[in-house]
């Protein structure tokens, strides 16, 4: 029983680092309809600042830099590129950011060499006990604030200014633009929430407690576990991507608990694809309606 | 050409032809003459290195030829189907691992069939095919980037069964030897001019994949795979079993992916599983690199995938024997090497394609090949019909 709980709480922990990701790609898709590839890359960026100035500033503002850093490098990637292809088509924009994310990840795991810095020293590898629970402090960490910047993001969403204008624009481009909403503008600030998110999201990532891994190519690739979050739960659907960070998480947690390892990496995918049979545009994704 | 009317906006295949060439008789000859000389040069061209080039850049070409392969495949499959696909180095390790299985002799390590090779490597294809077709309750069903994601899944897929099941793969550790191609008595792997004989092995699976590719996209199949792709309610409305071209475009892709895995292990002379996602043989940058070929080739287009694979998977060895070192600038553990250095160049390419010539180097080729046309050796020429 004390492992199940274990095995919970840690895999809840990992899902609210997974959700912070897949809630991205979701921002992302809403306001370009592109599936962002290059959010990976994002991560690294993120990562890499934090790491390079950790010397000289507390944790605190390195990480701060870091999340700033990626924000921008989303913002950069939005106004310079997709934004020029407005009218492209979705398979067009995700090659475009494929592109994008091969030379930005090769770029910085040049620069990092052969370091694999971990990130989160003040919390990393030091277990919480409570009773006979052995919890990763990590994992605890990353869920609190999981909680807390996507409970901001919803009540962002839902009341402010930019989260109607957002909406509008997800439901009905064309008559949001004629109402007057800045389209680039509202698309602009969407890709930096979704770069913030995956600066915040490599605090965790790249540790002991998290992966194991350091930052590297394969912190890239446990950022790409964040794409079948977003699509078991619907890539148009932000309420989803929590439910799908969740299920990813516990997929990941559980079957590493009890099946192994090696098999934990492919369990997220399996479970994808089960819900994909099921439901081919995710669990609360807009199915795709032909008109003819 | 009365298929136009379905695919009036396919800009990728059918340009429309000036009729007049057409109907002259009188250019026909000159056209034909035009058209010989061009095969010569292509001739030349992919047949005579093997005299004057040494192994290694054989084996830069060989490399270039696997890409192809795949990359072939691949455009069908997702330039000309509209199927986005990242299962292309599952498909490769699904490919070479058969090959390996069916074609061994049995030992205590590895499983082996000790099947004759040629009949191993029809039966690689054939399985990968298979396979391909197996993966038709997602691919029959899901659509555009969630497509995409859900053949990433493969990928993993393959890695765990890779490492899982060493009797077959031979594990991570040291793989298994891929065993010889014995083609109606010449074998290729144990022969002292063996690159030479595998750069001419490669071409003749590159002429045939190519020439099949062609064939599908000219005729019935690669008109049903741009009607689905176009507009899937209009291709239904027409007649074209959607779901089931779905599927067939997916098994079609496995196999020259299969092909392309055999390529591979023969290529190697091992076959072995990768450790990581991140890094190896049949790993996620390799998918990624896939598609980049058949992007900046311009999608849809075989000639193009062909180009694209020269530079992705081409460029790194190349470089490597231009500059005969592995370090291009910079030093130490940060250097850029021609792997890197590769990296970037298809890296900015693809986005340079997607922003400014979605048609790729197809389109580029096509342009110089009008402006050709308006040269004195324009009435040589074969009448400007895309590709």
């Amino acid at each position: 029983m004390t492992t199940f709980i274990q095995v919970v709480v840690n895999g809840l922990g990992k899902g609210a680092v997974y959700a912070l990701l897949a809630l991205g790609f979701v921002i992302i898709f809403k306001a370009s309809g592109v599936l962002n590839f290059a959010h990976g890359s994002l991560v690294l960026l993120g990562g890499y600042v934090t790491v390079r100035t950790q010397n000289d500033l507390h944790f605190i503002g390195s990480a701060i830099l870091g999340v700033v850093a990626a924000a921008v490098g989303a913002l950069v990637i939005e106004r310079v590129l997709v934004s020029r292809r407005p009218l492209a088509d979705p398979i067009s924009l995700a090659l475009l950011t494929i592109g994008v994310d091969v030379v930005m990840s090769e770029e910085i795991i040049r620069r990092l060499g052969l370091e694999i810095p971990f990130l989160g020293q003040p919390y990393d590898g030091k277990p919480v006990h409570i009773g006979s629970i052995a919890l990763f402090r990590t994992q605890l960490i990353a869920l609190g604030v999981g909680v807390v910047l996507v409970g901001a993001f919803f009540l962002a969403f839902r009341f402010t200014a930019w989260g109607l204008a957002m909406r509008a624009q997800a439901e009905n481009r064309e008559a949001a633009a004629l109402m007057g909403i800045r389209s680039g503008r509202v698309t602009a600030i969407a890709w930096m929430v979704a770069g913030v998110l995956a600066g915040v999201a490599v605090l965790f990532l790249a540790t002991q407690d998290f992966s194991g891994a350091g930052l590297s190519r394969s912190t890239h690739a446990v950022a790409l576990v964040a794409f079948p979050a977003a699509i078991i739960g619907g890539l148009d659907s932000t309420g989803g991507a929590i439910v799908g960070g969740a299920m990813v998480g516990l997929a990941d947690s559980m079957s590493a608990q009890y099946i192994s390892y090696d098999f934990s990496k492919i369990a997220v995918y399996i479970v994808m694809l089960a819900v994909l049979i099921v439901a081919p545009a995710g669990l609360f994704g807009t199915r795709e309606r032909t008109r003819v | 050409m009365s298929d136009d009317l379905v695919l009036a906006d396919d800009d990728l295949d059918e340009e429309p032809v000036s009729s007049h060439r057409r109907s002259a008789a009188r250019f026909l000859d000159r056209t034909m003459f035009g058209r010989a000389v061009i095969l010569a040069v292509i001739a030349i061209a992919v047949l005579t290195p093997p005299m004057y080039l040494g192994p290694s850049w054989m084996r830069v070409g060989s490399y270039v030829m696997i890409g192809a392969v795949g990359a072939i495949g691949l455009t069908l499959l997702t330039g000309q189907a509209g199927q986005l696909s990242l299962a292309t180095p599952f498909f490769m390790l699904v490919g070479g691992i058969s090959y390996c299985v069916l074609g061994a002799q049995d030992t205590s390590r590895a499983v082996g069939f000790g099947w004759p090779s040629l009949l191993a490597l029809v039966g690689a294809v054939l399985i990968s095919s298979v396979l391909g077709l197996a993966f038709a309750p997602v691919a029959g069903r899901v659509r555009g980037v969630y497509l995409g994601v859900a053949t990433l899944s493969l990928v993993y897929v393959g890695l765990y069964a890779g490492q899982r099941w060493t009797k077959l793969s031979g594990g991570t550790a040291n793989g298994r030897p891929t065993p010889d191609l014995n083609l109606f008595g010449i074998t290729f792997l144990h022969q002292d001019n063996r690159e030479k004989r595998i750069w001419y092995l490669f071409l003749a699976f590159t002429v045939l994949a190519y020439l099949l590719a062609r064939g599908a996209v000219r005729s019935r199949p690669g008109r049903a795979w741009r009607a689905i792709r176009d507009n899937e309610s209009a291709a239904a409305a027409l007649g074209v079993s959607v779901k089931r071209v779905r599927s067939e475009a997916f098994a079609i892709s496995s196999g020259y992916a299969g092909l392309a895995g055999v390529m591979t292990v023969l290529w190697y002379r091992l076959t072995k599983p990768d450790e990581s996602e991140f890094a190896g043989t049949y790993s996620i940058p390799v998918a990624i690199a896939f598609l980049a070929m058949i992007l900046i080739g311009g999608l849809g287009s075989v000639g193009g995938a062909i180009a694209g694979s020269a530079l992705v998977n081409g460029l790194p060895g190349a470089m490597t024997l231009w500059i005969g070192s592995n370090h291009l600038f910079g030093s130490g553990d940060t250097a850029v090497t021609p792997v890197i250095f590769t990296a970037y160049v298809y890296g900015a390419a693809v986005v340079l394609v997607v922003l400014f010539e979605p048609g790729g180097l197809a389109a580029l080729g096509r342009r110089g090949f009008l402006l050709l046309h308006r040269s004195p050796l324009g009435p040589f020429l074969p009448p400007p019909k895309g590709n």
